[in-house]
């Protein structure tokens, strides 16, 4: 179907599935039930799951297929919704328009990067990346902040009156499609449980879908065994009479676009930017999500995407009288006990918590969440397939 | 190709079902239940407490976060009541916000627009927040504001300083407690006049970013107007940690007043490089060279140790204040963790107990009923006197506090030293101040949200 082999496409239904019914998935507790806190299915984690899925998809089609590690890509994303918002700004309130002005955005800008920084590999070729995006970072904080806003950023005002809209005086313009608003959502109640169907996670749904897909094709293209060849050993390569430099470069602006896209959903979905969203943190974010979820799998750098979201956005909200809540029911010094011990790990010390993760990931299971999962599965299945399951998996003549 | 079941009409099918599925939500998107965003139902109301708890302004915002518990304590009846009995408005009976017992849910800004927009568009979205409040620096104040007001939920903003806040970026559902730019450049020139004279030559080192930007141009503005002269205007980067690069120039430069428009460490680290160049003992133009900070805090006071001995700055509030509204946020505070509170933590509670004052007047919770009764709403008791929350620009305007670095302090809390309350007549200003974003700035109107 579409061109995928077999597997691939249940890979694509399977990741279809879970992304059109997460609503339902990510929101497993009822309401009034203590476990609502580990609910994380509204709309804004929602659709970060899924614009940082497309962020790690295109970062994993550089580092996972060419080995190149780049130090810098929230570069792209910052730079794709800077212009996308310019684009609700100054010309349509329609999310399209922007979100392809922040691909093509990011992409030249890939494009120019990518033709400085592709001449060293390597560790030089990180620290040239990062560079890049610290200085991308720098000059959007202070230097121009005519354009950028500076620390505070840009966002739609009232003041602003694009091209295509017809707002009253006034008004502040609302990112849409065709007048569907982003943020408009249906909630569905069953019972004590609560469903958000919101647009806007839908629009960035489907289009971490049609990355997903074009994922897939990269991987099995033969550009992406030529990705591929770089990665496990250029000199070979390019004795062979190939030349790497222009499959890199197209692979550094895909994943670049990729980012601006990502960046550019952003927008959509929250119309305002900052410098941070280009800080290296932010870049060594999408290499720790590629990294945990597993390193140039399909599904790995959606987990890994999810993982830190639901990290950063569910374990940092529990404070100390959430804590003290659930353990009420223990004696007071054996609450007290739990509570101090558990403490350190949530709230603002998710990170803490996340650096442990990701240690035991890459110590224990060094092909990330994937690899856990596909021991798991191989545990479950016992002995009973061990046969028909073996050797097959890796040899398949292609049709 | 593989084999499969999946037909070219079944999938047009599909589609089609998934896609009337999609457009549907929209529909009933229209009519809502509610009046207005996240109206509480039950016996309870749920406040979003949204600060720093990791990244440069962790300790604002753990002191924050303090009076924010405090604050909610005091509203649902318990403690000793703090500034609650001080108020001149008797509207909170310390039965929770409109008889609905108080909750709150916490977030961690990190310093950063979009982790705490993340952070509180979850606690609009999931836990039900009814206002959102907190936050240590401008970037970020500006950026919830406007998420909340795009949400429609009302936003107390905490520790922020630019004018850009209630200036051109201001909001019709966000609203200031806190002090700013403009006020800081106009209650310290005349201080600065008496002590230094008015002939004076003044340097200014610039962190490069926006809340730098305003301060620079109210000081300069204010310290101008009475007669000073501005040397030079240098910008120093925000994550520039030694500043003896930048000082160095100062001297040559025939300067003899340095003005350090730095917060936080910037602060700490560029007050420090000064001192140790022996700026205080030199003599320019038959003058003793004196360094001035716009903006002061504890904190930062801390961090510069002895450095700041006799050294001019602004304040919102200091916990030395002896009406007795902060006595007694002083007296509760200080029963509670032990130590006196920050002027962060002064402006996050009385934030706090206006907003559910508010309510309480309104009889509502619905946010244009309360911004209404905020709006031009005069108020006594909470530590800085007399204020106004003015209804053009939602900046609160009271008297403004100009400190120095105590030469002998006891604690160390006791740092700075009150040297004169500026009334508030002085540091008022028009709403539409060319500073405040000129004639441009609107505050839109107030939205309800659903």
């Amino acid at each position: 179907m579409l061109g995928l082999e077999k597997k691939d496409f249940q890979l694509l239904l399977v990741v279809a599935g879970l992304t059109l019914l997460a609503p339902f998935i990510l929101n497993p507790f009822p309401e009034s039930s203590g476990m609502a806190q580990f609910n994380a299915g509204y709309p804004d984690l929602m659709q970060r799951f899924v614009i940082f899925g497309i962020f790690a998809i295109g970062f994993n089609i550089l580092f996972g297929l060419t080995g190149y590690l780049s130090f810098g890509h929230a570069a792209f994303l910052g730079i794709g919704s800077y212009g996308a918002i310019w684009m609700m700004k100054l010309i349509s309130l329609n999310v399209i328009p922007a979100i392809f002005m922040a691909i093509i955005v990011a992409g030249i800008f890939a494009l120019a990067v990518g033709f400085i920084t592709l001449r060293r590999s390597g560790i030089y070729f990180s620290i040239l990346t990062l560079a890049f995006a610290q200085m991308s970072y720098a000059l959007a904080y202070s230097v121009l902040t005519p354009i950028t806003g500076g620390e505070t950023g840009l966002q739609i005002k009232s003041s602003d009156s694009p091209l295509f809209s017809n707002l009253e005086e006034g008004e502040i313009g609302r990112a849409n499609l065709f007048g569907m608003d982003m943020r408009a959502s249906f909630e569905l109640n069953i019972g004590d449980w609560l469903f958000t169907f919101n647009a806007g996670y839908y629009i960035a749904a489907i289009a971490m879908l049609a990355s997903f897909y074009l994922a897939i094709r990269i991987f099995r293209s033969p550009f992406g065994m030529m990705l591929r060849a770089i990665k496990s050993n250029q000199t070979r390569m390019s004795y062979t009479g190939l030349n790497p430099r222009p499959h890199t470069l197209a692979a550094f602006v895909i994943s670049g676009m990729y980012a601006g896209l990502a960046g550019g959903l952003m927008v959509a979905m929250d119309t305002q930017v900052g410098p941070e969203r280009m800080f290296w943190t932010a870049s060594g974010e999408v290499v720790l999500m590629t990294i945990l979820g597993g390193v140039g799998t399909l599904i790995g750098p959606v987990l890994g995407a999810g993982a830190i979201k639901y990290m950063e956005n569910i374990l940092s909200k529990i404070n100390k009288d959430v804590l003290h809540e659930w353990f009420a029911f223990l004696p007071d010094g054996l609450e007290d006990l739990l509570v101090t011990i558990i403490y350190p790990f949530i709230g603002k010390g998710w990170h803490l918590t996340l650096g442990i993760l990701f240690m035991l990931v890459v110590i224990y299971l060094p092909g990330g969440l994937v690899e856990g999962g596909q021991r798991i599965a191989r545990a479950l299945r016992g002995k009973k397939a061990n046969d028909e399951d073996g050797p097959k998996a890796s040899t398949e003549p292609a049709e | 190709m593989s084999k499969s079941n999946f037909t070219r009409r079944g999938l047009l099918k599909t589609s089609a079902v998934t896609g009337a599925g999609l457009a549907l939500p929209t529909i009933f998107t229209a009519q809502s239940a509610h009046a207005f965003t996240n109206e509480p139902t039950g016996g309870t109301v749920t406040l979003g407490f949204n600060v720093p708890q990791t990244g440069p302004y962790a300790d604002e915002g753990a002191d924050e976060l303090r009076a924010y518990q405090l604050a909610v304590e005091h509203l649902n009846g318990g403690g000793d009541g703090g500034m609650m009995n001080t108020f001149s408005s008797k509207a909170l009976q310390g039965n929770g916000i409109l008889g609905k017992k108080v909750e709150f849910v916490t977030g961690d800004t990190q310093t950063k627009s979009d982790a705490a927009r993340a952070s509180a568009k979850s606690m609009i979205e999931k836990d039900g927040a009814i206002m959102i409040t907190g936050g240590s620096s401008s970037g970020v104040a500006v950026a919830v504001q406007a998420l909340c007001q795009e949400a429609g939920v009302i936003f107390m903003a905490g520790l922020t300083h630019s004018n850009d806040t209630t200036g051109k970026d201001r909001k019709a559902n966000g609203f200031r407690h806190f002090f700013n730019s403009y006020m800081s450049g106009a209650a310290l020139a005349p201080v600065l006049a008496n002590a230094y004279g008015k002939d004076r030559k003044a340097y200014h080192l610039t962190a490069d970013y926006n809340w730098g930007y305003t301060t620079e141009e109210a000081v300069k503005a204010s310290t101008e107007a009475m007669g000073w002269e501005t040397v030079a205007t240098v910008k120093t980067p925000l994550t520039q940690t030694d500043f003896s690069s930048y000082i160095a120039p100062v001297l040559q430069s025939g300067a003899d007043t340095l003005v350090l428009n730095h917060y936080g460490g910037n602060m700490v680290n560029s007050l420090t490089n000064a001192v140790q160049f022996g700026l205080r003992d030199k003599q320019v133009n038959g003058k003793d060279f004196q360094i001035i900070v716009p903006l002061y805090s504890r904190l930062m006071a801390k961090g510069a140790g002895a450095n700041v001995k006799g050294i001019f700055g602004s304040a919102n509030w200091h916990w030395s204040l002896t009406d007795e509204g902060s006595k007694a946020f002083v007296k509760s505070f200080g029963t509670k963790y032990g130590f006196p509170p920050s002027q962060a933590a002064h402006t996050t509670y009385v934030q706090t107990l206006l907003y559910a004052d508010a309510c309480e007047r309104a009889g509502s919770f619905a946010p244009c009923a309360v911004a209404e009764a905020l709006e031009d709403f005069e108020f006594d008791g909470l530590g800085n006197g007399k204020t106004l929350y003015r209804g053009a620009d939602h900046q609160c305007f009271k008297d403004v506090l100009v400190v120095k670095g105590k030469e002998n302090p006891t604690s160390e809390f006791d740092l700075l030293e009150i040297v004169e309350v500026t009334p508030v007549e002085q540091v008022t200003y028009a709403p539409d101040h060319p500073q405040m974003g000129g004639a441009e700035a609107t505050l839109g109107s107030c939205n309800n949200g659903a």
